[in-house]
């Protein structure tokens, strides 16, 4: 078995930009923290509205230009239904679901992310941009998850 | 017909013992085919009302709802086409290149069982017990013969798989200092990668079974979600091994080529069977409770699993000049015009590959980790699989059905000039259908919903135009398929007896590159699958243990549609 000169060019250049992209990823996630949600914190999915802070859902303000929204998704609505922020908050949603998997995404933002029972996820986001975000679940849910939406308005 | 790669063939004076034998395959691999052709109909109606329905042109019936369409599309074209072709194909590589005087009865009852697999669950679906889409997530509850549908269609398949052990071991008895035959090969190494990823669905199923029959109250959706995963993305490489395996030795038949390197196609399949399994968590970026250090491990080894697709690059250009070349063509323009264009089971895979370059683009996009974010759950992933499996996958079973059925029943192929264009229009359509999908996902268009209207909302109608774009396409793969049904259907109908029985056969490998070259390691298909169980294993131990450790809660099933 010999290995042509021409496939041997072809694939080191194919290598040298796997480990380019695999280089860029690695450095991004290790200097820039830029890491897809992976927040590790159980909850008890048929006591979701008995546990805090998921009993009293809604947006919290830390500190000036710093929330946390808390999210409850069940069938076929989120709560809170719309949340408003001033522009340039950074905003760090806290969802759980306390029926099915549903998705949690604002389209046009980074914000996106699987909600699991049994689970909390989580995601931050600087609003910048003022207006009225549509927030979608993203993953089918039963037989009304094409309404299954909120609001995050930016003032 | 039927020499094996190599020379002396164990059966060579097995006589007419033999011929008879292998036309009880021949039956048998035409059921397969048959079978995907009818499949891949139903499946494709669904699809195209679903474009309409989506695009807000028609409206569903409550009775057959959007849902339960999509549900058996996704099955139908995911699980059951794919499979049922596949797993048809690699027999049908397996009897043709190992000629041995057998009984194809393992094979049959293979075929049986995923059959009544297919049945249950489809029965399922269309009576509305089980409208929780291909992947069944939990705790969405469908009826039990849903589970147990999808566990005989698998289990169905491990029949086949062990009827395909049992001839090529037999192979090795009989010729030890042979190499197996590389079509032979190509099928065996594809069914230890899916037997290894099978496992992890049927273990999904030991959970989900006795869950929906009432037998436990609830389900660790977590778990269940990742044992999906662990099958899912082998699931894909399983289609794109059987795509390969037609590349890299049926379609260069169509231009009297030859394999460009018979050690290079094992060690591509090698590595595929390594590295199709421990990849899944690329499919869970986004999913809590899996660890950000995991989901790099996984990013990383797909990056790995993409060097034999360019191993599988070169050596599908280097036949196509090498076979150019040997006829006197010269320079790149003349060589693609030389290429049998004209004759579906090259231009089906040929066009396939076309889309497959775009493929694979955005499947590095995708697992780009910190990318994905932007596209996860968006129709740029319904996009994608579209024009990998929907393009490339598709055309390229197509095509190679225009070859083997005529080739197993002895028929002269219906209408060859409707088979020409059916393959060209589905390009078209899936091509049209795919940016569109890919665009909307950029938009950030949601996938899997039946209307994105989201009562008049910012963005919703940017998402609505791309949606009519994706219909058209998806009413020329429509058309394009009723073109690959006539085709098929009408062969066996019209019944005419080709004049010379056509071939449905595997290239040699070109001399000097053949199997006399390559190291007797590759053909150790044992240990490169404990191999595979291994690497699967260290990339899924970790994952496992982290979810049981930190999640002791169980959710309860629910109906919610």
């Amino acid at each position: 078995m010999h290995v042509h000169r021409q496939e041997r060019l072809w694939l080191t250049a194919g290598l040298a930009m796997l480990v380019l992209f695999a280089a860029v990823i690695t450095t991004s996630a290790l200097v820039d923290g830029f890491v897809p949600p992976s927040r590790i914190q159980s909850i008890d999915p048929t006591r979701v509205s008995q546990t805090p802070p998921f009993d009293h859902p809604g947006l919290r303000k830390i500190a000036d230009g710093a929330y946390e929204a808390y999210y409850v998704a069940r069938i076929f609505s989120f709560s809170p239904t719309e949340i408003r922020v001033p522009a340039g908050s950074r905003v760090t949603f806290y969802v759980t679901s306390a029926d099915v998997e549903h998705g949690f995404s604002i389209p046009e933002t980074g914000v996106n992310t699987m909600v699991t029972p049994g689970w909390v996820s989580s995601v931050s986001h600087t609003f910048k941009q003022r207006g009225t975000f549509l927030l979608v679940c993203n993953e089918y849910c039963g037989g009304g998850h094409q309404m299954m939406a909120a609001k995050v308005t930016v003032e | 017909m039927a020499t094996p790669i190599g020379s002396e063939t164990p059966a060579k004076s097995a006589g007419e013992s033999l011929a008879l034998s292998r036309a009880g395959g021949d039956l048998l691999v035409l059921a397969h085919i048959y079978t995907a052709t009818f499949v891949l109909g139903i499946g494709a109606l669904f699809g195209v009302l679903q474009g309409f329905s989506r695009a807000n042109m028609i409206v569903m019936p409550p009775w057959f709802d959007y849902y339960r369409m999509l549900t058996a599309h996704g099955v139908l074209m995911a699980l059951v086409f794919t499979t049922f072709f596949i797993t048809g194909l690699f027999t049908y590589a397996v009897y043709h290149s190992i000629p041995r005087d057998r009984s194809p009865r393992l094979g049959w009852i293979g075929y049986c069982v995923m059959l009544a697999g297919t049945a249950m669950a489809a029965v399922a679906i269309l009576d509305g017990s089980a409208s929780v889409l291909y992947t069944f997530y939990a705790p969405l509850k469908a009826s039990p013969l849903f589970y147990f549908g999808a566990t005989f269609l698998v289990v169905g398949t491990w029949f086949v798989a062990a009827d395909l052990f049992l001839n090529v071991a037999w192979f090795k008895r009989m010729a030890p200092a042979e190499r197996i035959p590389l079509p032979a090969f190509m099928a065996t190494c594809t069914m230890i990668m899916w037997i290894i990823a099978t496992l992890g669905v049927v273990a999904e199923m030991g959970l989900l079974i006795p869950w929906s029959l009432g037998w436990t109250s609830g389900i660790d959706v977590g778990l269940t979600r990742m044992f999906f995963w662990y099958f899912g993305h082998p699931l894909v490489y399983f289609w794109i091994m059987g795509a390969y395996t037609i590349w890299y030795a049926v379609v260069p038949t169509t231009y009297k080529g030859t394999v460009f390197s018979d050690g290079l196609t094992r060690l591509a399949f090698i590595m595929l069977l390594l590295l199709s399994t421990p990849v899944g968590l690329h499919h869970q970026y986004l999913d809590p409770g899996i660890g950000a250090g995991w989901k790099w491990l996984h990013t990383m080894i797909t990056y790995g699993v993409v060097v034999p697709s360019f191993m599988t690059a070169f050596a599908i250009f280097a036949s196509f000049e090498f076979a150019a070349r040997n006829a006197g063509v010269r320079g790149f323009a003349n060589i693609v015009r030389w290429l049998p264009w004209k004759n579906p089971v090259f231009a089906g895979p040929a066009l396939g590959m076309i889309l497959f370059i775009f493929g694979g683009f955005g499947g590095i996009v995708n697992n780009s980790y910190s990318m994905d974010v932007l596209v996860h759950n968006t129709m740029w992933i319904v996009g994608h699989f579209h024009i990998t499996v929907g393009g490339p996958v598709a055309l390229t079973f197509i095509g190679a059905s225009y070859g083997l059925i005529p080739a197993l029943s002895g028929r002269k192929l219906f209408a060859p000039k409707l088979a020409l264009v059916q393959v060209y229009t589905w390009f078209v359509g899936m091509a049209i259908m795919s940016t569109a999908m890919h665009w909307a996902g950029l938009l950030g268009s949601p996938r899997r919903t039946s209307d994105v209207s989201y009562f008049g909302m910012h963005g919703a109608a940017t998402w609505h135009n791309e949606m009519l774009w994706a219909a058209l396409g998806g009413a020329i793969i429509a058309v394009s398929v009723v073109m690959f049904i006539v085709v098929a259907t009408g062969t066996w109908l019209a019944n005419q007896p080709a004049e010379e029985k056509p071939q449905f056969a595997f290239a040699p490998a070109a001399a000097g590159d053949d199997a006399s070259s390559t190291p007797p390691v590759l053909d150790r298909l044992g240990r490169w699958g404990l191999l595979a169980i291994a690497l699967a294993l260290l990339a899924y131990a970790g994952p496992v243990a982290q979810q049981l450790q930190a999640h002791a809660y169980l959710a309860p099933g629910m109906r919610t549609w």
